[in-house]
């Protein structure tokens, strides 16, 4: 049983600890917490019924009698409550969202699976979320894995080269996503080196990396596992210079082979770091949008990020409802995709404390 | 009488000197917001020439301008002053609010206005339009010539035409357009919609009402156009199409009048395409009678929460920037809606739009919406993955459900 003397001795720290911590935590309630119950406010609200009058409209091109907003009737609206007429959560349902409603008709209907799949990929939400999901599930991996590999071979050069090795490896993450998506997208160009070089290599003078949807969306892929991987090597390389010698030691005087090496103790040693790269790099991924912009690929691939841009920045008329509904369902997302590897993180970590 | 005065106009500014003229303000703070191309930078400077040691004169000029705006100008006193917008652009600002009538201030001091010039709503001036613009039908004469063909006036004489050019043997890919997802391939749609005559919704209402027989001929000919263009259509802005068409890859296409002198600048042009680059009307579609095309125009308008001193030295400085004198210099640059103008080549595509009838884009508050769901919803179709009919339901859907929560439809 602990004296008072040491109770004492152990709070101090812990006060000490929130003092030192307050700066921070109040900082990410300012500027993460707060924005982001912003956007869940804006995202349950829509906009004022518009006071319509039809008014004479004039111009260098003629007249015409058109509907304008009544300006005064609808400003008195909005100033008697500024957020909109409440909408609960019909912008999540509605049909550029969630689309429940269509959801249900097309799964309801008598159809092959082709044809509802189909059917939900003609839905603006489920298509971004299609390609959303597909970039996330194979760039990750992929990436990581490039990512070491790129690691280990590195970590086996000579002293000498290993620091242009290095730089050369993460010149992708230097570079800035947008730019680097425009020089492949050049260079895929059918009058660019790659384009020319795929057209000569499959004899095909009509063959164009932008025109079909599968192409589109493998050079999409392709940009993001080189764009991702250095963040991969990144981490991993600096893994692997915490081996223990001992234990690779050991394991070649008895006798295993680089491959079992790598397998046995560099990979099971390297674990951890994976969990934190795979949590990283998921969270990003879901983001994707730079590159569908980069690539002009707005017509076979969009993404959730893509889909809020749209309604926010590409339009004359901005909806934000729209777009913070589509902002919460992607944070959503996020926490799904993270579950996985966070109960991972959690019993690892229970594990250890119990030892 | 006109011409007299803008030789006086032209012998104040010359006497004046360039960098800087007297444009009667007394004082004030001038801050323009502007969309960034050639025609407006001009227009820019000019403006800025009134500055004095009590006058400031700043311009932001940014392809941004139309997501800055509204809370630029919601804020009092506004970042801006001026914003200068066009028929689209205008509209979010009229139905906040954000803008003043300037019947006034065009009464005391637009004496080099022409009536045409101001946009009246309603009874009141909400802003200045100077210049004109739209898409018209950019031709390589030499290629036609070779298959014996007159410069099309229809879409059935384009497509005819894009066939005997590649039957001839001339090019794989005659046509282009700019029919990228986005903003680009909706304008594309909203240019062949007004052709046919119709209207986008039923009269005085927000009910859209594109999903008809004019609705399909205008996919099925921009279906039709796609089998001429190059497989990387998809991807083609409208700033793409100059590129390809300096290169001499196209011998047909539909591009915006403000471009058009850019392929035919000797400086930057390429001068074998630029020597037999014809402008002409917009296509007719579907048997219709005027061009195919938006009729756009920009001009500026004056925020409402500034004061009035502001305000006044905002107009007059806007007023000098498309005096008969700036634009008389700058012909070449702009189809200009100013008194006093000659057309040069560059503008002879948007005159002819114009004379032809052409109808304006429209400047209806949910006009935006409608741009937005057909950006996204006809990808598929103009991809080829998709039937006219499906598009059109895509995009009412999307419509309607944007349009309820922006509160135009119930």
């Amino acid at each position: 049983m602990p004296t008072h003397a040491e109770e004492d001795a152990r709070a101090v720290p812990h006060r000490t600890f929130a003092w030192f911590m307050l700066p921070s935590i109040l900082a990410m309630v300012l500027f993460i917490t707060l924005p982001v119950v912003s956007v869940v406010v804006q995202s349950l609200f829509v906009e004022h019924e518009r006071v319509m009058a039809l008014v004479e409209t004039c111009g260098p091109f003629g007249c015409s009698r058109e509907a304008r907003v009544d300006t005064a009737a609808t400003a008195a609206l909005q100033a008697a409550r500024p957020l909109g007429r409440f909408a609960g959560l019909s912008n999540y349902t509605d049909r550029n969202h969630l689309a429940l409603a269509e959801v249900g008709r097309i799964l309801g209907q008598e159809a092959t699976l082709g044809r509802k799949l189909a059917d939900l990929a003609n839905l603006p939400f489920y298509r971004a979320l299609a390609f959303t999901l597909t970039y996330c599930m194979v760039v990750t991996p992929l990436a990581m894995m490039l990512g070491f590999a790129v690691a280990l071979g590195v970590n086996a050069l000579p002293k000498l080269v290993r620091g242009p090795a290095i730089f050369l490896s993460i010149l992708p993450m230097i570079i800035t996503p947008l730019v680097g998506s425009l020089i492949l997208f050049w260079m895929f160009d059918p009058n660019g080196i790659l384009g020319a070089t795929i057209q000569w290599l499959a004899a095909d003078p009509r063959l164009s990396l932008r025109a079909s949807a599968t192409l589109t969306w493998i050079t999409l892929l392709t940009y993001g596992v080189w764009a991702h991987a250095p963040f991969s090597f990144v981490v991993f390389y600096a893994g692997l210079q915490t081996v223990p010698g001992d234990t690779l030691e050991s394991a070649m005087i008895d006798g295993a082979s680089r491959w079992e090496r790598i397998r046995h103790v560099v990979i099971p040693h390297l674990a951890p770091l994976a969990a934190f790269v795979a949590l990283v790099q998921l969270m990003d991924n879901f983001r994707v949008f730079e590159p569908i912009v980069g690539f002009s690929a707005e017509a076979n691939a969009t993404s959730l990020s893509w889909l809020i841009f749209n309604d926010l920045v590409s339009s004359d008329t901005q909806q934000f409802g729209a777009a913070g509904a589509t902002s919460i369902l992607t944070i959503a997302g996020v926490i799904v995709l993270l579950i996985p590897v966070l109960v991972r993180t959690w019993r690892d970590f229970n594990r250890k404390a119990a030892r | 009488m006109l011409m007299v005065k803008s030789a006086l106009v032209l012998g104040a500014v010359l006497a004046a000197g360039a960098a800087q003229a007297d444009c009667g303000i007394a004082a004030g703070s001038v801050r323009i917001l502007s969309n960034d191309f050639k025609a407006i930078n001009i227009v820019n400077a000019a403006a800025a020439e009134c500055a004095s040691a009590t006058v400031t004169v700043t311009a932001n000029a940014t392809t941004e301008h139309k997501n800055i705006q509204g809370p630029a100008l919601s804020v009092s006193p506004a970042e801006y002053t001026v914003a200068v917008i066009a028929n689209n652009s205008l509209v979010p600002l009229l139905s906040a609010g954000l803008v003043r009538p300037l019947d006034d201030l065009a009464r005391e001091f637009g004496g080099d206005l022409q009536p045409s010039q101001l946009i009246t709503i309603d009874g009141q001036v909400m802003a200045v339009a100077f210049m004109g613009n739209g898409q018209h039908l950019f031709v390589r004469k030499d290629v036609l010539d070779k298959v014996g063909l007159a410069v099309p006036t229809s879409y059935e004489e384009v497509l005819a035409a894009a066939a005997a050019i590649r039957a001839a043997g001339i090019m794989e890919y005659p046509l282009a357009a700019a029919v990228k997802p986005g903003w680009d391939l909706a304008a594309e749609f909203v240019n062949l919609y007004l052709g046919t005559g119709a209207d986008f919704f039923e009269p005085g209402t927000a009910k859209l009402a594109i999903d008809n027989d004019q609705g399909r001929l205008v996919l099925d000919t921009m279906g039709a156009m796609t089998g001429f263009m190059h497989p990387d259509y998809l991807t083609y802005n409208a700033k793409e199409l100059n590129k390809i068409w300096d290169a001499g890859q196209v011998a047909i296409m539909n591009q915006w009048g403000s471009l058009a002198g850019a392929a035919i600048d000797p400086a930057t042009a390429n001068a074998e395409v630029a020597a037999n680059t014809v402008f002409a009307a917009a296509p007719k579609v579907g048997g219709g009678s005027i061009p195919a095309a938006a009729l756009w125009w920009d001009g500026f308008a004056i925020a409402r929460n500034i004061s009035d001193e502001d305000a006044a030295a905002s107009f007059r400085a806007m007023a000098h920037g498309i005096a008969p004198a700036v634009i008389a210099a700058n012909s070449d640059a702009a189809t200009w809606l100013v008194t006093g103008f000659v057309p040069g080549r560059a503008a002879e595509g948007v005159m002819a739009n114009v004379a032809g009838g052409a109808r304006p884009y429209p400047m209806l508050p949910q006009m935006g919406l409608l741009h937005t769901a057909l950006s996204t919803e006809l990808a598929d179709f103009i991809a080829g993955k998709e039937d006219a009919a499906q598009a059109l339901a895509d995009v009412k859907a999307a419509y309607d459900t944007a349009a309820q929560a922006a509160g135009y439809l119930k």
